[in-house]
């Protein structure tokens, strides 16, 4: 009867496991959600039922509120669980936070967890559709997707732009998914930092290293740039903070001696005078608020896709197989 | 399905005429055009509004404020597992709807749980002075208690055979075709 999207399967883990066709899915999916959120009633009843447990084991304002307004937005019934005041302090394992979860019938778990591959781990032991929202330094799935969504947006297209991912590309979820979605994509993607903060052997991903950060503005359409992790400063990874702005910040100036324009987008949290010099962040190539709206289009989109599932592997996971 | 039996129902000449006299009808019913605003059903009931506009801007020479509607986010069906349907955009009018006489406009009226949908998201959206229910075909069979205000034309049909309302955007031409599954022809 009506055309129908192609399945993503049971979980959103990491892009690294999408086909390109099932990222631009997600993508246009995100479109019509878009305009949910500027209706004065700001739902609908596509998730009425749902139970969606949020599961974050570290520090996260914007995207755990982002997936929380998806939800409310979908109509899901929604719990947060953070890692203070709760029993996985008293040390309780996360198989048996999410098997007593599961006990208590939910249908999907949005996990933010420390540890690199906690999302997958996860989702081959519960029947729920797991979604990651960032796990370690593996993958932050549907923050990369509202980058795309917002560069496309913007410039119209993905395809055949050069992308620069700039700052701590070492310890970044964030630049891991961009990097395997926008290849896949078609763009063409750059990264520049330190090169104590470049993954050795990053070219085998088919990206392009800059050691100058005015190389990689000079050749890139769209700047990422990425924020220092004031925690690796301590790890000995820059000299300081200032020396780190004067070396790879983003400033007006360097913006200016380039030609042409590039978008600006950050993920957030900003530190202002660090990574990014706030006339650039509030200047008018900056889309990071673009973003944090799109945010909320594309879990929203996520949640829709998710929630037609995939009981095959629902099914898998409950007898505790690995699919 | 190749093989399914296609007879036209109603050729572009007669789905003219239909829509000529629906557009006069919305606009009797509605006392002249203030007020009115037109929501065309994705997909096909989008393209019919827009015909539906044209006919009225050229017999009254007013343009009625004329949006789209998606209504799979309304569904009541979504709560089965299986894929999704892809979602369409739904476009407000520019003039909003409230204290509007909002007409939905749809190809075919069969079981009414579109018709349902549609008139749930239209509330969520604001608060229309009224709702009028305009389709090009009713083919009966009805599940829920919704009936139209403006119809083309009525036509019996059997449960198994299908009513495809066709239009130049999508389609390549306007029309109404009978469809029966090849089975129930040999």
């Amino acid at each position: 009867m009506s055309p129908t999207a192609p399945s993503l399967g049971k979980d959103l883990v990491g892009l690294e496991d999408l086909s390109p066709e099932q990222i631009r899915t997600i993508l246009d999916t995100a479109e019509p959600f878009k305009e949910i959120s500027e209706r004065r009633i700001k739902k609908v009843p596509v998730l009425r039922g749902k139970t969606i447990v949020n599961l974050f084991m570290e520090p996260s304002t914007r995207t755990r509120i982002s997936f929380e307004f998806a939800e409310k937005r979908l109509s899901a019934d929604t719990v947060n669980i953070a890692t203070s005041g709760s029993s996985v302090q008293k040390g309780e394992t996360l198989v048996d936070t999410a098997r007593n979860l599961e006990a208590m019938k939910i249908d999907m778990v949005v996990i933010r967890h420390w540890a690199s591959g906690a999302a997958a781990f996860l989702a081959q032991r519960i029947p729920s559709n797991v979604i990651n929202a960032g796990d370690g330094s593996h993958e932050h799935p549907t923050q990369a997707l509202l980058d795309f969504l917002t560069i496309r947006d913007h410039l119209g297209r993905i395809e055949g732009l050069n992308v620069c991912v700039v700052g701590d590309i070492l310890h970044s979820r964030v630049a891991r998914s961009n990097i395997f979605g926008l290849l896949k994509l078609g763009a063409q993607v750059g990264v520049c930092g330190p090169r104590t903060l470049l993954p050795s052997e990053i070219e085998s991903l088919g990206v392009k290293v800059f050691q100058r950060v005015e190389e990689a503005i000079a050749w890139a359409d769209v700047l990422n740039v990425l924020r220092l992790q004031l925690e690796r400063m301590k790890g000995g990874y820059v000299p300081s903070l200032r020396e780190y702005n004067r070396v790879y910040g983003i400033s007006t100036r360097r913006l200016q001696e380039a030609s042409g324009d590039r978008l600006i987008l950050h993920p957030g949290p900003m530190n202002r005078g660090v990574e990014i010099d706030s006339d650039v962040a509030d200047g008018p190539h900056s889309v990071i608020l673009k973003q944090v709206t799109n945010g909320v289009a594309v879990r929203m989109a996520v949640l829709y896709l998710l929630a037609g599932g995939a009981p095959e592997r629902a099914e898998a996971a409950k007898q505790g197989e690995v699919a | 399905m190749s093989d399914a039996q296609r007879v036209t129902i109603m050729d572009q000449a007669a789905v003219d005429r239909a829509l000529d006299r629906m557009a006069r009808e919305i606009v009797e019913r509605n006392g002249g055009t203030e007020g009115l605003a037109l929501l065309g059903i994705q997909r096909r009931g989008k393209e019919l509004a827009e015909r539906i506009q044209a006919e009225i801007q050229e017999a009254e020479g007013a343009s009625v404020p004329t949006g789209s509607l998606d209504i799979t986010l309304y569904r009541d069906d979504l709560a089965t597992v299986g894929p999704r349907p892809i979602v369409g955009e739904s476009r407000l009018p520019l003039s909003g709807i409230d204290d509007h006489a909002v007409v939905i406009v749809d190809d075919v009226l069969y079981t009414g749980r579109t018709t349902r949908a549609a008139m749930d998201e239209i509330l969520d959206w604001g608060r229309p002075s009224r709702i009028h229910l305009c389709v090009l075909v009713d083919r009966g069979g009805r599940e829920v208690p919704i009936q139209p205000d403006v119809v083309g034309r009525k036509v019996e049909v059997l449960g198994n055979q299908r009513v495809d309302v066709l239009v130049p955007e999508l389609d390549g031409r306007l029309a109404v075709e009978l469809v029966t599954p090849a089975q129930e022809v040999s």
